[in-house]
C-alpha cells in the first residue's frame, strides 16, 4: 500500500537528517501516516489515539525537551558498520518468521475464533455497550486500564519530581 | 505587532469547540471511537495550545499547578473506589454488575464512572509535564 | 487495493519488519540521546502494526456493533495497542525529562562526549 511505502521514505529520512527539530517534525508526519494505515486496517480507536497522542503530545515534549537541550545532531564518530550488520541479521530472522503467517485478511484464522469472537458475541447481552473496543478495555480487561492509569500516574509523578523547580531550595547538585 | 492580534483572536475563536469535542469523544466512547485516553489528550491539548499563544503567565493564572498536580492521583482514586464499591455489592473486584437496579445500567455507570478517571489522570499528567518543561526553561 | 493485498499479502510484514528494523540502528548506532528516543518511538511503533495486521478482515468493518453488518474485525488487538501507545508516551515523557537533567548535569547530550574519560566528577 502507497501509506506504508510512505512510511518507509519517511523513516529513512528521519535516520539521515541531523538537524533535530526536523526529525521531530518528520516524526509527527510519521505518526499522522501511521495513523492513516490504522485506519485502513479497521482499527478506528487506536488511530484516534495515534494521532491525538503521538502527532500532538509527543511533539510537543519532545519541542519543549529541544528548547532545553540543543537542536543539531553531531556527526558519529565510530562506524556503523556493526549496528548495521546486527539491524540487517535481526531483520532476516523475522522476514523467515513471517513465511509462517497466516494470509492477509482472511477471517478464519484462530486470531478470530477464539477470544474476540466470544467478546463480539457478548458485548450487547452482558454490557449494552455498542463499541466493543469500549466495553472490553473498561468491562472486560478493566485490570489492564488500572494498571495502564497507574502507569500514567507514575510517569508523571517522575517527571515532576525530575523537573519541577521547588522554589524553596536552590538547584541540586 | 499583527501576527500576534491574528492569532490571538482566531485561537480565542478554536478553544472552546477544542474542549466541547474533548466532552464529546469522552461521552460518545460507548458508540463510536472514543474513550477517555483520547479526550484526555485533546483536553491537555486545549491549555497547551492557550499556553503557547499566550503565554505561561496567564494560563498558570487559568489552571494553576496545584490543580494540574491534584488531578494527577484523583483519576487513579477513582478508578480504584469504582473497584471498592463492587466490593460493596458482594461482586469481585471491578465487577459492575450490580451497581445499579439491573446488569446493563450498572456495567454502564461503571464504565461511565472508569472513562472519567482516566480522562482526569491523562489530561492532569500531560498538563502537569509542559508545566514542568515551561517552567524549567524561564529560570 | 484488494487484489494488491491478494498478490502481495505479506508486504505489510515487511514494511513492518524494515520500520522496525530502522528503529533499532537508529537506538544502537546514534549517540544522540534525543534521537534515540524517536528511534525507540519509531520501534514502539512499528510493533502496533505488526499486531494490528492479522486482525483486519477483507470486507469487515470496525469492531463497532451496528445493524447490517456481520463481520468485524477482532477488537482485542485494538485494546492491547491503546494500552501500549499509552505507556509509550509514558515512557517517552520520562526519557525525555531524563535527557533535561543529563544536559544541566553534564553540559551534553552525546553520548560520546559524555563517555569521554576525561571527564571528571566527585
Amino acid at each position: 500500500m502507497v501509506l506504508l511505502t510512505l512510511m518507509a521514505v519517511v523513516t529513512i529520512s528521519i535516520i539521515r537528517v541531523r538537524n533535530l527539530f526536523s526529525v521531530v517534525i518528520l516524526s509527527s508526519i510519521y505518526s499522522f501516516l501511521m495513523a492513516s494505515v490504522m485506519i485502513v486496517l479497521d482499527a478506528v480507536d487506536v488511530a484516534m489515539t495515534e494521532a491525538s497522542v503521538g502527532a500532538g503530545i509527543s511533539t510537543v515534549l519532545m519541542l519543549g525537551t529541544l528548547y532545553l537541550t540543543k537542536t543539531t545532531e553531531t556527526v558519529p564518530a565510530h562506524s556503523p558498520v556493526l549496528p548495521l550488520f546486527v539491524a540487517i541479521g535481526t531483520g532476516a530472522a523475522l522476514v523467515y518468521g513471517t513465511f509462517g503467517l497466516p494470509p492477509f485478511g482472511i477471517g478464519n484464522t484462530p486470531f478470530h475464533t477464539h477470544v474476540s469472537a466470544i467478546y463480539l458475541g457478548s458485548s450487547i447481552p452482558e454490557t449494552g455497550i455498542v463499541n466493543v473496543v469500549t466495553s472490553v478495555l473498561a468491562s472486560y480487561r478493566g485490570y489492564d486500564t488500572l494498571g495502564e492509569t497507574t502507569v500514567i500516574f507514575t510517569a508523571g509523578i517522575g517527571v515532576l519530581l525530575l523537573l519541577k523547580r521547588f522554589s524553596k531550595s536552590t538547584k541540586d547538585k | 505587532m499583527k501576527l500576534d492580534v491574528i492569532l490571538r483572536v482566531s485561537v480565542k475563536f478554536f478553544l472552546p469547540f477544542m474542549l466541547l469535542f474533548a466532552l464529546y469523544v469522552q461521552f460518545h466512547g460507548d458508540f463510536g471511537p472514543g474513550g477517555g485516553f483520547q479526550a484526555g489528550v485533546i483536553a491537555a491539548a486545549t491549555i497547551v495550545l492557550y499556553a503557547i499563544i499566550f503565554g505561561l503567565a496567564p494560563t498558570i493564572r487559568l489552571v494553576p499547578p496545584i490543580v494540574v498536580e491534584t488531578m494527577i492521583p484523583l483519576g487513579v482514586l477513582i478508578f480504584l473506589g469504582v473497584g471498592f464499591l463492587s466490593f460493596l455489592t458482594g461482586d469481585n473486584y471491578l465487577n459492575y454488575s450490580h451497581l445499579a437496579h439491573d446488569q446493563i445500567h450498572g456495567q454502564e455507570l461503571g464504565v461511565l464512572l472508569v472513562e472519567l478517571g482516566v480522562l482526569i489522570t491523562v489530561s492532569g499528567t500531560m498538563v502537569a509535564i509542559f508545566y514542568a518543561l515551561a517552567d524549567r526553561g524561564r529560570s | 487495493m484488494s487484489t494488491l493485498a491478494e498478490l502481495m499479502p505479506l508486504y505489510n510484514y515487511w514494511i513492518t519488519i524494515f520500520l522496525m528494523i530502522s528503529g533499532l540502528y537508529i537506538v544502537v548506532a546514534r549517540g544522540n540521546m534525543v534521537k534515540k528516543l524517536v528511534g525507540l518511538s519509531l520501534f514502539q511503533t512499528s510493533v502496533y502494526l505488526l499486531y494490528l495486521s492479522p486482525g483486519k478482515i477483507l470486507g469487515g468493518t470496525p469492531p463497532i456493533l451496528a445493524k447490517g453488518f456481520e463481520i468485524y474485525s477482532a477488537p482485542l488487538p485494538h485494546v492491547l495497542i491503546l494500552t501500549a501507545i499509552v505507556v509509550g508516551i509514558a515512557t517517552l515523557a520520562l526519557g525525555l525529562a531524563l535527557t533535561v537533567r543529563i544536559n544541566e548535569a553534564f553540559g551534553s547530550i552525546e553520548e560520546d562526549e559524555l563517555f569521554k574519560p576525561e571527564i571528571t566528577h566527585d
